[in-house]
């Protein structure tokens, strides 16, 4: 066990790295290294992979000093799948060669990643996935499609599960593995949207070489693998205190106030029981983050992404139409590749499409309430004929 | 109304959460309602004359000190604060249990405590409801909501309807246009009529005075801001009632689904009562944040708590009626029937949703208060 290292050693070291890498003349990505270095960068992770063994919850103290500083962040929207998924999951499952050869550049940024799960007959089923891997002397060879798949396009790294024994049944015979999408098999169409934009990808993945030093976890036990992958991708919410007004409600409130001429009674009554609602959930996150630095987790964190999606896809249908004429109108179709995901930029008519997805992606509502129910309210599963039977015999 | 400088003043940081105490004195009231408030017990009151049941009271109030939680010591209370009274309310939610606290142990002793600061009646009065030796209501109809308290009478001479627990107090307070008196239940000019309430489990009553005596306790001025500290004080913390009610609604018709099977299977095993059950957990834990916000803000003296309880009164009116209706529903037959409890939750909830202004009333205080103003 290392020493303990409390709020105080914490602002200390914090002071250290400013002195020594002043933010104002040094390069950016020099202090991302030497802030990962200095064990800063995520404290609750180990000594010598960018943490301190700190308790997680001191974190926001060390991002409030720098913030403070103006010192440069390693922009977690353009990098979110590697630090919220991919990251967990190799400390979790990972060698010692992979985290140290992985974990680094991941946080700085100079690698972006992106997630290969989903395919085109495997959605919500993610386990019935059909991507095969066949292992071929130290390499697995990779082919099948998959879809969704955002940061495609500028990612270095995948993490990429695949089906490795198609005799036995679906969620046994799953391997996880770390894909390079700089390797020829693997091809990357744009995918457009209900925005116009191309955020999301397909990926057609033909004879890709995967090193068997690039496998998480043993053969066969992908998807236990994977079930800490989606469960950080459920649990992002928590760190960090949202404002009042801070999320969608903020921009039609505003408007709401700015332009008297658009008010008529029926939208007013809808928009006040949203902006309760808004408020309840802002107030319920910051319930959920106490509970999680007082070291109770609760199992709040499945519900929130709930809450949101359905509240994001009101707010901002109430928002078009409040527009009225303007909100006939649209920003721009022109097809794009966004750098970042963007859930709440450009125009109304953009936040109304987009929103469409806070319901699907990350799981569906649908899936998540299945979870709440029977993984909080203990209720009992549905019964289901596709647990004993081998995937290659699964109706498709 | 205090000043504002920006729309949207963002708030001190609540706590959100229980502390070891109040998780203490919530199994203490737990312990004591399981004891003496089980279903079987309420229903059988509500059918008696006389629904309050004095030795669960006496036991709420002197054994447990909850009817003091709000008063200071040196006035003969607990010292405690909202925080601590909205864990009690919790729990009498979750028990439907017919006690008089939400109206004397907060609303009329908030009252009061805003009048209590050099001495006099209304401190005398207020140690008497802290040890429960005596019980107290503001004479006001049990929809008055905190931002518009304006039902007061000209004089101690005429009608009030539909105060709750007017049957079972000992001292009504009364506001009227020359101040607040406190007018004793038996004082000569003074009647009380129960009504027939949709809530069994919280007795209405209209008082009727003519030309009746009271001690005058405030002011008209002094008066009509104490009222509206009480009124606040019984919205935020209805809010801790309305989840309590939530929390056994979800809890039991969990158990009950789990257990009731057709078609060969538990019926709580079909998605389509699952996501409903789920949906309503969701609401239960977002209820939760917005009571304590609102039980937190009150205990602090925040200046946010008029928001605070707006907030929570505009959302946890709709989750208990929500979780009651659903709990009728997902019981299917059972729960239509006099023996099972789900009707006293659904009654209580249903009347608790209009108790001090109704949701819709306090969406418009909301409007008031952070300046989204209707056309």
């Amino acid at each position: 066990m290392s020493p303990a290292v409390d709020a105080a050693e914490l602002r200390r070291r914090t002071r250290d790295l400013l002195a020594a890498h002043p933010p104002a003349t040094t390069d950016r990505t020099d202090f991302l290294k030497a802030r990962f270095d200095a064990g800063l960068a995520w404290v609750h992770y180990p000594e010598g992979l960018g943490g301190l063994d700190a308790p997680r919850s001191l974190q926001q103290a060390v991002d409030a000093e720098l913030a403070a500083a103006d010192a440069p962040d390693n922009d977690p929207r353009r990098i979110g799948i590697g630090l919220g998924m991919a990251a967990p999951t190799i400390l979790g499952f990972g060698t010692d060669e992979q985290k140290r050869r992985f974990l680094r550049p991941l946080w700085v940024g100079e690698e972006v990643w992106c997630q290969l799960f989903s395919e085109p007959g495997a959605g919500s089923d993610l386990a019935a996935l059909a991507t095969r891997a066949v292992r071929d002397g130290d390499d697995w060879v990779v082919d099948g499609q998959k879809v969704w798949t955002s940061s495609a396009h500028a990612a270095r790294w995948a993490i990429l599960i695949a089906r490795t024994d198609p005799d036995l049944p679906k969620h046994r015979g799953i391997s996880y593995f770390i894909c390079d999408v700089t390797d020829p098999g693997v091809d990357v169409r744009p995918l457009r949207q209900i925005t116009g934009e191309a955020e999301f990808n397909e990926v057609f993945l033909s004879g890709v070489r995967i090193p068997d030093s690039h496998r998480l976890g043993p053969v066969g036990e992908g998807w236990k693998v994977a079930q800490t992958t989606l469960m950080n991708e459920r649990v992002s919410i928590g760190g960090s205190r949202i404002p009042r007004e801070g999320g969608m409600i903020g921009p039609v409130s505003r408007t709401w106030r700015e332009r008297p001429e658009l008010r008529t009674h029926d939208t007013h009554q809808r928009l006040l029981t949203l902006w309760v609602e808004a408020e309840v959930a802002r107030l319920t996150g910051e319930r959920l983050r106490q509970q999680l630095v007082a070291g109770q987790p609760g199992p709040e964190g499945s519900g929130m992404k709930l809450a949101f999606a359905r509240l994001n896809q009101q707010i901002s249908g109430l928002e078009v139409e409040l527009l009225g004429d303007e909100g006939l109108l649209y920003g721009d179709w022109t097809m794009v590749r966004p750098e970042l995901v963007d859930f709440t930029g450009r125009d109304a008519g953009y936040r109304y499409l987009r929103s469409k997805g806070n319901s699907i992606e990350g799981g569906t509502s649908e899936v998540l309430l299945n979870i709440v129910a029977e993984r909080v309210l203990g209720l009992p599963a549905e019964p289901r004929n596709d647990k004993d039977v081998a995937w290659k015999d699964l109706s498709r | 109304m205090t000043a504002r400088t920006e729309p949207q003043p963002q708030p001190a940081t609540p706590d959100l959460l229980y502390s070891q105490d109040e998780e203490d004195l919530r199994s203490a009231v737990r312990a004591l309602l399981a004891d003496r408030a089980a279903a079987p017990t309420v229903i059988a009151a509500t059918e008696a004359d006389t629904p309050y049941d004095p030795r669960l009271w006496e036991a709420l109030a002197t054994g447990i000190g909850a009817a003091g939680l709000l008063v200071p010591e040196k006035l003969g209370g607990q010292g405690a604060s909202h925080r601590e009274a909205a864990v009690v309310l919790e729990e009498l939610g979750r028990s439907v249990a017919p006690a008089p606290y939400l109206t004397s142990s907060v609303v009329a002793t908030e009252t009061l405590l805003a009048l209590a600061g050099d001495g006099g009646p209304a401190a005398a009065l207020l140690g008497e409801l802290a040890s429960g030796a005596r019980t107290a209501v503001l004479a006001v109809p049990f929809a008055t909501p905190p931002a518009d308290p304006a039902a007061a009478l000209a004089t101690l001479d005429g009608t009030v309807r539909g105060i709750a627990d007017a049957a079972v107090a000992d001292v009504l307070l009364v506001p009227t246009a020359e101040g607040l008196y406190a007018v004793e239940a038996t004082a000569p000019g003074a009647a009380v009529e129960p009504l027939v309430p949709l809530d069994l489990t919280r007795p209405l009553a209209t008082l009727t005075l003519s030309v009746a005596t009271g001690t005058l306790l405030a002011a008209p001025e002094a008066s009509a801001t104490a009222v509206e500290r009480g009124l606040l004080a019984g919205a935020g913390l209805l809010a801790s009632e309305q989840l309590g009610i939530a929390e056994w609604c979800l809890t039991e018709t969990v158990r009950y689904t789990r257990e009731r099977h057709q078609f060969n299977r538990p019926v709580g095993s079909f998605q389509a009562l699952k996501h409903r059950m789920a949906q309503l957990w969701l609401e239960v834990v977002s209820a939760r944040a917005a009571a304590r916000n609102a039980a937190d803000a009150l205990a602090t003296g925040s200046p946010d708590a008029p928001l605070a309880v707006a907030v929570a009164q505009a959302y946890c009116s709709g989750v208990a009626v929500h979780a009651a209706e659903e709990c009728v529903q997902l019981h299917g037959g059972i729960g239509m029937t006099w023996e099972h409890p789900a009707h006293l939750y659904l009654k209580r909830a249903k009347a608790d949703s209009i108790a001090y202004g109704s949701a819709g009333t306090h969406r418009e205080a909301v409007a008031e208060l952070v300046e989204l103003p209707a056309p």
